[in-house]
C-alpha cells in the first residue's frame, strides 16, 4: 500500500549520495541517516559506516550516529530516517528491518541492488510491524538544496 | 547534581512525551536509578534485568560513549547531558 498523501521529495543530490554509498560499500550493505528540515523536507543524506560489514545486515556505527545527530541539530534539522542497501534482494523491508525498526516516525529508504545498472530506491514507514510504502519523488534541482555533498562523512 | 537526559522518539512515550528529562546522581548508573523512580517504564528500556545497558541502547555522556568510559560507573561530576540513542540496524 502506498501512502500517497505523504510523498517525500528527494533531491537528486540526496538520491545520488545513497546510490553512490550503496555502490561504494558493495558487496556489504551500505547504511546512513537522513536529516529533515523543520518543514518536513529532506535536507541531507549522511553515508555512515556499517560496523556489521555484512552483505546481509547493517548496524550504523553508534559514534557516527551521535555525531550525525549533533551535526543535524547544529543545522536546525532533525534525523528523520535511515537508508540502507539490499545487495541481493529487492528494495523492500526485510523481516529483520521490521523487527529492528528503531523509530516509528522515521522514513526507511531501501536501495535495491538486484540490477547494478538500475538501482531502485523506495521509501517506507514501519509502524507496529506494519510496512507502508511512502512515495518518493526525485527532483533534479530544488531551491532548498544548498548542501549537496559538502561532507561525505562525518 | 541535576543532569539532562535526551531521549529518542521511541522512548518518549515512557516520559510523558518529553524529548528530555532530568535526573540526579553522581554516576550514570545513579542517574538511571533516579530516572527509574519517576519513569519506571523508561528505566526498563535502559537497563536489562541484570542491571546492564542493553546492547541495542547507546548511551553518550556529553560527547563520549559510556562503553569506552566506565559504563554505568562513569562519574558525572558536572551537570551533564546524557543522550540515549537506539541502535540503528537491520538486514
Amino acid at each position: 500500500m502506498s501512502d500517497e498523501l505523504s510523498t517525500i521529495h528527494v533531491s537528486e543530490a540526496i538520491r545520488q549520495v545513497m546510490v553512490d554509498h550503496a555502490r561504494d560499500c558493495y558487496p556489504e550493505e551500505a547504511c546512513g541517516l537522513l536529516a529533515g528540515q523543520p518543514d518536513g523536507r529532506l535536507a541531507k543524506a549522511y553515508p555512515l559506516t556499517n560496523i556489521a560489514h555484512s552483505p546481509a545486515n547493517y548496524v550504523i556505527d553508534p559514534a557516527e550516529h551521535f555525531r550525525t545527530l549533533r551535526h543535524a541539530r547544529s543545522q536546525g534539522w532533525e534525523l528523520v530516517g535511515v537508508f540502507h542497501s539490499h545487495t541481493h534482494s529487492p528494495a523492500y523491508p526485510s523481516p529483520t528491518d521490521v523487527a529492528l525498526a528503531p523509530e516509528p516516525d522515521w522514513l526507511y529508504v531501501l536501495v535495491g541492488m538486484e540490477r547494478m545498472d538500475t538501482l531502485s530506491v523506495r521509501g517506507f514507514r514501519i509502524r507496529d510491524n506494519q510496512i507502508t510504502e511512502t512515495a518518493l519523488s526525485f527532483e533534479a534541482a530544488l531551491s532548498f538544496e544548498s548542501h549537496p555533498q559538502e561532507e561525505r562523512r562525518l | 547534581m541535576t543532569h539532562t537526559i535526551r531521549l529518542p522518539t521511541i522512548l518518549r512515550v515512557h516520559a510523558g512525551g518529553d524529548a528530555s528529562v532530568t535526573a540526579r546522581g553522581a554516576t550514570v548508573g545513579e542517574i538511571f536509578a533516579d530516572l527509574g523512580k519517576r519513569y519506571s517504564g523508561l528505566a526498563r528500556q535502559l537497563l536489562d534485568p541484570d542491571g546492564s545497558v542493553p546492547v541495542f541502547v547507546n548511551v553518550f555522556l556529553n560527547d563520549e560513549d559510556i562503553r569506552y568510559l566506565q559504563g554505568l560507573n562513569t562519574p558525572c561530576s558536572q551537570p551533564s547531558e546524557i543522550t540515549i540513542l537506539p541502535s540503528v540496524a537491520g538486514g
